[in-house]
């Protein structure tokens, strides 16, 4: 957890933005738990609206992408990383070992992480996840081709090819990838998941090969009242999330390393 | 001459005779695999022709398995989503029986032809969607016992 902490507060050490002094900043908490309420899948009826399956190749003509407004993300809410677990299966993991161990263990997609800054004592929260880079490291050192980005700009891993060498989540500079360390059971049909593989956010992939509007996490954050995320195409101009991008200043986490990545996050 | 050739002529003819009585006996004596119970069993024909399925399967579904998962086509019909729920059974409790068990579908001729696959430690052995479509898709396939019992239901339950 200490190395977490430090590796993501230089995330926010970057030279074009003064008003943060990286070296003082801290994060107070990383992963968010899961609360236990009885909650009916959010987003189940937004899209519920089945729309026809692809029947062409991705191309690149859109490239998918999130705006996160930290302002709007709520303290004490994990409502977007429980819906992500319900969406991708990720709460159907057994629990193995010791507690503490197994929060380091299981596999999580979307981590709510609070930062301070300690010379204003100002508090941010924000949800992380695979940051879908342009040019993503991830896919650069993979071995075997497994770590791949779709023409739509989607980074994810091809399981079929994943050996588990686990180079990619080293790559990281999110944090963002996970390994399956043990037998699953009882998977979603959508989302397979097996011993020995890497995975980490793919957008909700199933969603956009049947072409439905938004992401679990993004429903999720609607139907709380927040609408943090905004999920969409950054080629089109007219899309919601273009709309936002020219009005709010954001950033990308790490813009220093130049990998222009697809999700953005305003005021941080 | 003219004699041997028309013996040469009654040899062959007995020799395409007798393996046309071989491969009836033979196609009398092929084993289906077709679970009763299973959608399948209500219909006439695979998404191709049975004898292609036995033996291109597997390669019908690599092509489905690098076309959906790099480029996102969704509507092709060797996907391994559709071979699950078509060739699923259920017990009497209307629950679907993994496909892979050695008593159904996928999983008997594989045992038969002693070939071992690691395709459902990932996959999802029966039909198994979330939220409000799983039920519509469960009620589709008639399988709304296993909505009722799903660990992914408890858990969220908690
Ligand atoms: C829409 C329903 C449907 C789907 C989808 C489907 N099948 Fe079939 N399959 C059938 C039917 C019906 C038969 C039996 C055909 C016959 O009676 O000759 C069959 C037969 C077979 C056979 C031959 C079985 C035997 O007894 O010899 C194999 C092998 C097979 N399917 C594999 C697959 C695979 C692999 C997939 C996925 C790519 C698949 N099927 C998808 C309906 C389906
Ligand atoms: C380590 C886990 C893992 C293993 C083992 C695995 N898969 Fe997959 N498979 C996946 C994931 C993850 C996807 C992507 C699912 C999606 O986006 O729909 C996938 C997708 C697919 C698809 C496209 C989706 C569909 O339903 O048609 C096919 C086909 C497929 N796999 C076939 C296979 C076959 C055949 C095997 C065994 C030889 C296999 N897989 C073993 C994880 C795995
Ligand atoms: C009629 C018998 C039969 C049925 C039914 C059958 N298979 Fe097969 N399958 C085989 C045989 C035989 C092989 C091995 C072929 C070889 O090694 O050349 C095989 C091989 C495979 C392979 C490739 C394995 C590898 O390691 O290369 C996959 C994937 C596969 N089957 C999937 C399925 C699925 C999924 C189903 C159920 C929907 C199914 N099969 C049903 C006979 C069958």
């Amino acid at each position: 957890m200490n190395e977490n902490e430090t590796r993501t507060e230089s995330t926010h050490d970057t030279p074009q933005a003064p008003d943060v002094d990286g070296a003082r900043r801290g994060f107070i908490g990383t992963a968010a738990g899961l609360s236990a309420a009885a909650l009916v899948a959010p987003g189940v009826f937004l899209h519920s609206v089945a729309a026809a399956p692809r029947t062409e190749p991705v191309t690149s003509d859109v490239r998918w992408g999130l705006l996160i407004d930290t302002a709007k993300c709520a303290e004490g809410c994990s409502a977007c990383v429980e819906a992500c677990d319900r969406e991708n299966g990720l709460d159907l993991q057994e629990p193995q070992g010791s507690e503490s161990k197994w929060e380091h263990q299981k596999a999580v997609w979307i981590r709510k992480v609070k930062l301070q800054d300690n010379q204003t004592g100002r508090i941010t929260q924000l949800p992380l996840m695979c940051q879908h880079c342009e040019d993503p490291p991830c896919v650069d050192v993979c071995p075997t081709g497994a770590s791949f980005k779709r023409a739509d700009g989607i980074v994810m891993v091809d399981r079929h090819l994943c050996i588990g060498c686990r180079y990619c989540m080293m790559a990281c500079p999110y944090k963002a990838r996970s390994f399956v360390h043990q037998e699953t059971h009882g998977q979603l049909t959508a989302v397979p998941r097996g011993k020995g593989c890497v995975e980490s956010c793919n957008l909700c992939v199933h969603r956009r090969d049947y072409g439905e509007a938004s992401t679990a996490c993004v429903d999720a954050c609607v139907q709380e009242g927040h609408e943090a995320i905004v999920f969409g195409d950054l080629k089109d101009p007219n899309s919601v999330i273009s709309q936002r991008l020219r009005e709010l200043p954001s950033r990308q986490i790490r813009e220093d390393l130049v990998l222009n990545t697809g999700v953005r996050y305003a005021g941080v | 001459m003219a004699k041997a050739a028309v013996r040469i002529g009654l040899v062959v003819l007995g020799l395409v005779w007798g393996a046309f009585a071989a491969q009836t006996v033979l196609a009398d004596e092929v084993k289906r695999y077709v679970v009763e119970g299973s959608p399948a069993a209500e219909l006439d024909a695979c998404v191709e022709p049975t004898d292609q399925m036995r033996r291109m399967h597997m390669e019908f579904i690599k092509h489905q398995r690098i076309e959906t998962v790099h480029e996102g086509i969704r509507d092709t019909k060797y996907s391994l989503t559709g071979c699950v729920d078509c060739h699923i059974s259920y017990d009497a409790n209307q629950n679907p029986r993994p496909i892979d068990q050695p008593d159904q579908f996928c999983g008997a001729c594989h045992n038969y032809a002693a070939v071992d696959l690691n395709c459902f430690d990932c996959h999802a052995s029966v039909p198994n969607r979330p939220g409000a479509d799983a039920e519509t898709a469960h009620r589709a396939a008639g399988v709304l016992g296993q909505v009722a019992s799903t660990p992914h239901k408890e858990a969220s339950e908690q």
